[in-house]
């Protein structure tokens, strides 16, 4: 086992106190910004990059920074879940299904308490999987040439189209907007300006970071001013504050399938935590449930969906670690902090970059256990948290916003650039365009455009190239399967 | 009707990247394929979408209204502030000003506000710039008195 003997040197990279202490504040962050409605891991990790950038910390560190709070808030988003009826984030929105009805009948405690431990079985599961097939996932993809890279992207922007959003041109749209937003600047292979008005802050293209805090943020604080959750109460965090050995059994077995599932939809890009909690809530309901008991406080829909978002988080690891092409908006904002190092992500980083993606990986298990223990015997620090009001929130993300822009480049330029991106962004989101696939194709942008070009260079300018190899052929089929994916649901769902 | 200004509105931007494309000539080139062919590829897939939002434009979405439309331009405006006076301000005095603008926006008293804006603007100051070495402006107002 090769794999085990890189296990351990990552477990060196992670057990450095930095890293160590960076796990442990990630963990905490993410927790925090996964139960505040409203934020979600895309947030969190696009305000923390640029402040992780600008502390100058090493690209491990700033990288297992940003994996503690994407994994933070795929725990976090459960609280406000179960306490609110409002999923603190996209992948909680199944918990609040059974989690909610259980805190009404007293047993808030039980319900936080499980889908804790399911979360923590989703994660370990899940990390060891990706230790496992990650390097051989890797290996296969070196053989790859630029042809096959750039059809792998258009597959990943098929995905996304075929499962995101009800409107797939929508979601097709926002995907090129991205890529065309990435052509600005100079281009790498001819020297050549694009877009530039001959303005010296825009030579070296738009900042990755004011794209996504623009994006994110900005617009994400518009979307607050519109929807205020006042008057919703906080259920008191009362009963029992552990599960019981009898709880524990009966979640078990849907558990460990939940995170199985929730891997294998994890991997597959476009899909995702929301996806994974949602399939794995049917799979249980559909199985299990012969009272009818789900929807009216059955511990088992709690564990199932929690177990399986995180366990879908983890699993977004492998397409980006292995073939550098994220297959979400979060990991999508990872490879952008990567490119900010100049580290290009892709199945060489398994050689180059042992220290980063083994230190990373055993940084996983050891931020589950942290993130175990806070979520558990110190659960009571975080449903204090749902109680900070709007009104001094939402000031102080802008603040971190605009401090993160700031540190990139210190203009005033990049903040003005966010504000306006920040403002589009906004009335995109009303029209009905999501925002995944917009960073997912402004990160793809320059890379696609790189392979593009470079597999027509070899073939002379005959684009045949793109469809010469089985693995194309493969992948091409694929994307098209993805496609029309939701045609075909929509045929089978009156039916079933 | 919103869907369907929308992508009129992008047409013309297609249209216009396009142009601009056009004129993109690298002086010498190693390859079959120039620099302008992949935006241009870019402008016709964004086209073709956009008509089709044109031919079939979704229900229209829910604009914020009356006093709603009005908190969100001032929120706008306040961020664009903000902005500005980032650098000529300092980041203290120009946090504590926005957090009063934005906390009233969400619905603070006027004395919370003011005690979170005072909190926050040197409370980050001294966290980032302090603690995280993360260099701040303190403004060029009184940089040079």
């Amino acid at each position: 086992m090769e794999s085990l003997g890189h296990l351990a040197q990552g477990f060196a990279v992670a057990a450095k106190p930095i890293n160590l202490l960076v796990a442990l504040l990630g963990s905490f962050i993410g927790t925090v910004v996964g139960l505040l409605p409203g934020l979600g891991p895309i947030n969190g990790v696009a305000i923390l990059l640029p402040i992780a950038f600008a502390m100058k910390l090493p690209p491990e560190t700033a990288l297992i920074l940003l994996a503690a709070v994407y994994i933070g808030c795929e725990y976090g988003g459960r609280v406000s879940s179960i306490l609110l009826n409002i999923p603190g984030d996209a992948g909680a929105l199944m918990t609040a299904l059974d989690g909610y009805p259980m805190a009404r009948k007293g047993l808030a405690g039980v319900a936080l308490s499980i889908s804790a431990w399911s979360s923590f079985v989703g994660s370990l599961i899940a990390t060891l999987g990706l230790a496992l097939f990650a390097p051989i996932l890797a290996n296969w993809a070196l053989s790859f040439g630029p042809a096959e890279y750039f059809v792998l992207m258009v597959f990943a922007i098929c995905c996304l189209a075929g499962m995101v959003g009800e409107r797939p041109v929508k979601t097709l749209l926002a995907a090129l907007i991205g890529l065309v937003l990435a052509t600005v600047g100079i281009d790498a292979n001819s020297g050549v300006y694009r877009f530039t008005f001959d303005d010296v802050h825009l030579s070296d293209g738009i900042q990755f970071i004011v794209v996504v805090i623009g994006l994110f943020s900005v617009s994400e604080m518009l979307v607050m001013l519109e929807q205020s959750h006042a008057g919703q109460a906080v259920i008191k965090n009362t009963g029992r504050a552990l599960f019981n050995l009898k709880e524990m059994a009966e979640t078990w077995w849907g558990t460990v399938r939940s995170s199985v599932i929730g891997f294998i939809v994890g991997v597959l890009p476009g899909a995702g935590a929301t996806i994974a909690s949602a399939i794995t809530y049917m799979v249980e309901k559909n199985l299990t449930d012969r009272e009818g008991t789900f929807g009216k406080g059955d511990i088992r829909g709690v564990a199932a969906p929690e177990a399986a978002n995180n366990s879908a988080a983890h699993g977004a690891f492998i397409p980006m670690l292995t073939l550098g092409v994220p297959g979400s908006g979060t990991t999508a904002v990872m490879v952008g902090a990567l490119t900010l190092y100049n580290i290009t992500p892709g199945p060489l980083l398994f050689q180059q970059q042992p220290d980063l993606v083994w230190g990373l990986i055993a940084s996983m298990f050891i931020g589950n256990v942290m993130l175990l223990v806070m979520n558990i015997p110190m659960i009571g620090l975080f449903t204090r948290m749902l109680h900070v009001p709007n009104w001094l929130l939402v000031p102080a993300i802008a603040a971190v916003s605009f401090v993160g822009v700031y540190a990139v480049h210190a203009t005033t330029f990049d903040l003005v650039l966010m504000v306006g991106l920040g403002v589009f962004g906004w009335l995109l989101r009303k029209l009905g365009f999501p925002m995944a696939p917009l960073i997912l194709g402004f990160v793809l942008g320059d890379m696609m455009e790189q392979n593009l070009r470079r597999a027509l260079a070899i073939s002379d300018g005959h684009p045949a190239i793109l469809f010469q190899s089985p693995v194309t052929w493969i992948l091409w089929a694929l994307a098209a399967g993805a496609l029309a994916m939701p045609l075909v649901l929509r045929k089978l769902r009156p039916a079933g | 009707m919103s869907d369907r200004v929308f992508a009129v509105a992008w047409l013309a931007f297609c249209a216009a990247v396009a142009w601009l494309a056009w004129q993109i000539e690298a002086p010498f080139s190693y390859e079959p394929i120039g620099p302008r062919a992949f935006p241009l590829l870019l402008c016709g897939a964004m086209a073709a979408s956009a008509a089709w939002i044109l031919v079939k434009p979704d229900r229209e979405p829910d604009w914020p209204r009356g006093p709603a439309r009005g908190k969100a331009i001032v929120l706008v405006v306040a961020f664009l502030a903000y902005a500005f006076l980032f650098e000529w301000l300092g980041f203290p005095l120009a946090t504590a000003l926005v957090t009063v603008a934005v906390g009233r926006l969400f619905g603070g008293g006027w004395v919370a506000v003011a005690a979170g804006g005072a909190g926050l603007g040197g409370g980050l100051w001294y966290f980032f710039d302090k603690l995280l070495d993360v260099t701040l402006p303190l403004g060029r107002v009184f940089a040079g008195a």
